[in-house]
């Protein structure tokens, strides 16, 4: 009797040590910060196409008072075209080129947009439009969360990317998930973690 | 055996470093509804602002908290904003209905941080109009009393509350007689939502319970729970109980922030 139950006991107490060290392994943490990663990468896209909206409107009331910046409304304009028509594929956070693409259209909008706010300053009536205002005030948090949206993402591939490469859970990974890769991640520019200032 | 416990022990330690590396920046404790840290504020509006920013949490479920900060650690006001709201995780978790007013006196920039859950109810463009028209005018006479005092009513009525029904007013009159109304037509509105919130506390917190004692201790003992869901995600609200039925200990309910809002400079 006893006998048997140690039998049991040591089998429960082998079975608890294979799930620790299963999970030490990081054979959950793999999939767990993958799911991280896309999460923070859906962020992204979800504030930049945010970005996207909020231009057609901007461009319409700008144009309303300063219809002789023609250039600057039709860089901004093209700029949100280019990035709006480009295909994002399903593996663009493992595919180098498509990802440097994607981070390029993004800061020629973001560079198109910071002209465009630019010259506005020398339409005193457009800056005291409320609905310019408005617009300007939402531009600059739809910056502000393609900002923090950015660093979320950074840091959750930054975590998933050191999970991969360093032992133990890169052997975990090698063994049970062949098909991670480390993730793309952004450039960062001094420039572009600062967040617009627009005086009123 | 000894090369590859070195061989883990280096391993560890470059996780851990990495840790650190992204380390956040050092955040001011959340010893109440309003931090003044810069020690600006006089003790009434202090007081005052506690009161109403209580009510408001006791009426909406709501976190508000005023801040004013010594120094922004290096980084703009925007970076530290939404850091600090994670930090202290104001708002209840789950709904993210959490915001900050934060000001910086020797950097005079001062931003409304919103919380996720509040971003649609308090707009950017809300939070600007607020800062340049109700804050800003105080701040440049040097007032920091009153333009936090009025800018925190302002938010927290564009959050859809009445805190001038109770505290001291703000503003002229206004539609005073209005918000008294709703003040009293609205007590039970509370307790429904105090019951609903007691129910995602604490249901969560008891359901394993449940389980585990009609189940019994299964085979897999401790491991299986101790990794789980409830040690670690559920239960970091506690806090909230302390803020939301008493002025004492105060602390956020893990609400989090994602850049939402607006800032001001004068």
């Amino acid at each position: 009797m006893t006998s048997r139950f140690a039998n049991i006991a040591s089998r429960v107490a082998a079975l608890c040590l294979v799930a620790f060290g299963l999970s030490a392994c990081g054979i959950n943490t793999i999939p767990s910060q993958d799911e991280q990663v896309k999460a923070a990468w859906s962020e992204v896209l979800n504030q930049y196409q945010r970005r996207a909206d909020l231009i057609p409107n901007l461009v319409a009331t700008v144009k309303g008072y300063a219809k002789q910046e023609e250039t600057v409304l039709k860089e901004v304009t093209e700029a949100r075209a280019h990035a709006t028509q480009m295909t994002i594929p399903s593996d663009i956070l493992t595919n180098p080129q498509k990802f440097h693409e994607f981070e390029q259209n993004q800061a020629a909008i973001s560079g198109a947009l910071g002209r465009l706010l630019a010259v506005s300053e020398a339409y005193p009536d457009l800056k005291s439009n409320q609905n310019f205002l408005a617009l300007q005030a939402q531009l600059e948090g739809t910056e502000n969360r393609i900002t923090v949206a950015r660093k979320d993402y950074i840091d959750a591939v930054q975590r998933y990317n050191t999970t991969l490469r360093t032992i133990p859970t890169r052997w975990t990974a090698a063994i049970f998930y062949p098909d991670a890769k480390p993730r793309e991640t952004f450039t960062i520019s001094p420039k572009a973690q600062e967040a617009p200032h627009v005086q009123f | 055996m000894k090369a590859l416990a070195r061989f883990l022990t280096a391993a560890f330690a470059f996780v851990v470093w990495a840790n650190v590396a992204s380390a956040a920046p050092d955040f001011p404790p959340l010893t109440g509804r309003v931090v003044d840290e810069a020690g600006v504020l006089s003790d009434g509006v202090k007081r005052d602002l506690t009161e109403m920013l209580a009510a408001h949490e006791r009426q909406t479920t709501d976190q508000v908290v005023v801040v004013t900060l010594k120094s922004l650690r290096g980084l703009t006001i925007e970076q530290y904003g939404y850091q600090l709201g994670r930090a202290w995780g104001i708002g209840p978790k789950g709904t993210n209905r959490g915001a900050l007013l934060i000001i910086s006196p020797t950097t005079h920039d001062v931003r409304i941080e919103v919380g996720y859950g509040l971003e649609g109810t308090l707009t950017d463009a809300q939070s600007k109009l607020i800062i340049e028209n109700i804050i800003l005018p105080y701040f440049r006479k040097g007032d920091f009393d009153g333009g936090v005092r009025n800018g925190t009513i302002t938010i927290l009525q564009a959050l859809g509350g009445h805190p001038t029904a109770k505290a001291q007013q703000a503003e002229p009159a206004g539609d005073t007689g209005q918000a008294g109304d709703r003040g009293n037509g609205g007590f039970h509105i509370p307790i429904i939502v105090l019951v609903i919130i007691f129910w995602i506390l604490f249901g969560r917190f008891l359901w394993p319970l449940l389980f585990l004692g009609g189940g019994g201790r299964s085979r897999w003992g401790g491991g299986g729970w101790s990794g789980g869901g409830w040690s670690s995600g559920g239960f970091s609200g506690g806090g909230f109980s302390g803020g939301g039925f008493s002025g004492g200990g105060f602390s956020g309910g893990g609400g989090s922030f994602g850049g939402g809002g607006a800032s001001g400079h004068w």
